[in-house]
């Protein structure tokens, strides 16, 4: 279909392509290993995050939480805002983001294009100072509404609706899905709904790990584990440094012509080890993998070009993914 | 050989401020028993009482979380390499943030209802 009645309605739908280039050779007479690429960066505001958005969205509006007008309130550093930004644009909502002072330029130009408002809280303070002035902005504006797409099963409901059933309609011989781990929503949705589809199938997920300045000095603790997350849904989960991802997320450009953002490049330094391993086993595989977002929103981290090592040190301190 | 174990910044102080240290042992469990008997506390710190991984602690053979491949149980080989993580999901202002909101708010609505 490529005719919509509005820009919300063009959500989702992507196109599975496959990666001829990238995908392993196998010996004569073995069985295939194939890599496909789901690309989310097709959606109306340039990633995986519209889906989201759209469900947690309506949901609120059929539960009566949110009447026009309202002011809808997102703690986000990343997609979700923008995506939240056009929606609630579309619907008549107004949106205020909360995010830290140090994120790339794009992403506030963006996000002001679309309408979004932006509180700023201090870069130096980490998740903490986070905390502080999420709490402080909560207190104030008591009639706010926050969707909390951590927390909200319309995220996980987005896939388990859309991007599951799109997958499997597309590649009915899949064996393994990988995608990224943050608010688990993607791989939790479309996890539950493969799992229910095909049998053995495989749900892989790749997490970013970021430089130390990220991960600060908090106590142990106070860790977070989003309440999405349930770990049965998934078969594996890799931690994927900075370097690993630079350097898939240049090769898919340079062999595929996919250029996508750094989450892309951990996800699919993850789809290959397991399409590796399928080789080394002499099994068939079809390895789905999510293509997060494009790339345009991080070439001004310039990790795109130079030496691995130039583009490490430009991402340290960043949330990349 | 031995396994490479690195050591995130808020556990460091058992490591006299090493960030990698090495130890041994045939699964996790014995490494981290290994490791405690030269950085006293550390094991305690990243297992429960219980004797299960702490939920907010990540550790990652080769990678891949020990979680999916046996946890305490999970087998190790000379020449692999364990990282431990503090847990922080993808995104961590945005979950740090969106959690202290939803904590007020819903202590908010605890209040109403009464």
């Amino acid at each position: 279909m490529a005719r919509y009645d509005s820009l919300l309605d063009a959500s989702g739908g992507t196109p599975l392509v496959g990666l001829p280039r990238l995908s392993p050779t196998v010996p004569d007479g073995a069985p295939p290993v194939r890599l496909w690429a789901k690309l989310e960066d097709r959606n109306p505001t340039g990633s995986i995050k519209d889906r989201a958005a759209l469900f947690m969205v309506r949901a609120a509006e059929e539960a009566g939480r949110l009447r026009p007008g309202d002011t809808i309130l997102e703690p986000t550093s990343g997609n979700t805002g923008i995506s939240l930004a056009m929606v609630a644009k579309l619907r008549g909502y107004r949106l205020v983001c909360v995010m830290p002072e140090n994120v790339s330029i794009e992403r506030v130009q963006l996000l002001r294009m679309y309408g979004a408002e932006i509180i700023f809280s201090p870069a130096a303070g980490g998740s903490n100072q986070a905390v502080a002035t999420a709490k402080q902005i909560a207190a104030d504006h008591p009639d706010w509404v926050m969707l909390y797409q951590y927390g909200n099963e319309a995220n996980a409901r987005a896939h388990y609706e859309t991007t599951g059933p799109e997958l499997l309609h597309d590649l009915p011989t899949i064996t393994h899905f990988v995608a990224g781990l943050g608010t688990t929503g993607t791989l939790m949705g479309t996890g539950r709904y493969l799992r229910e589809k095909v049998d053995g199938i495989q749900v892989v997920a790749a997490e970013p790990r970021y430089g130390e300045l990220v991960y600060g000095l908090r106590n142990i603790d106070e860790g977070y584990v989003p309440e999405l997350y349930d770990a049965t849904v998934l078969s594996r989960r890799f931690s994927v440094g900075t370097r690993d991802a630079v350097l898939r997320t240049r090769q898919l450009v340079e062999v595929e012509g996919i250029f996508a953002g750094f989450s892309t490049g951990a996800i699919l330094h993850a789809a290959l080890a397991v399409a590796h391993e399928a080789v080394r086993d002499g099994r068939r595989a079809d390895v789905a993998f999510v293509v997060c977002d494009g790339g345009w929103k991080y070439l001004s981290t310039g990790a795109y070009g130079g030496t691995l090592a130039d583009a490490e040190d430009a991402l340290e301190g960043q949330l990349w993914a | 050989m031995a396994i490479e174990v690195r050591i995130p910044t808020i556990l460091r102080s058992y490591t006299g401020g090493a960030k990698v240290v090495e130890g041994a042992g045939d699964t996790l469990g014995d490494l981290l028993a290994d490791l405690d008997s030269r950085h006293a506390g550390l094991r305690g710190r990243l297992v429960t009482e219980a004797g299960a991984l702490h939920r907010f602690v990540n550790v990652y053979v080769n990678d891949e979380d020990v979680r999916f491949l046996g946890a305490l149980d999970a087998k190790l080989n000379d020449g692999d390499s364990v990282t431990i993580l503090p847990a922080v999901a993808g995104g961590a202002f945005g979950f740090a943030a969106a959690a202290a909101i939803a904590a007020q708010v819903s202590q908010r609505a605890a209040l109403a209802a009464r």
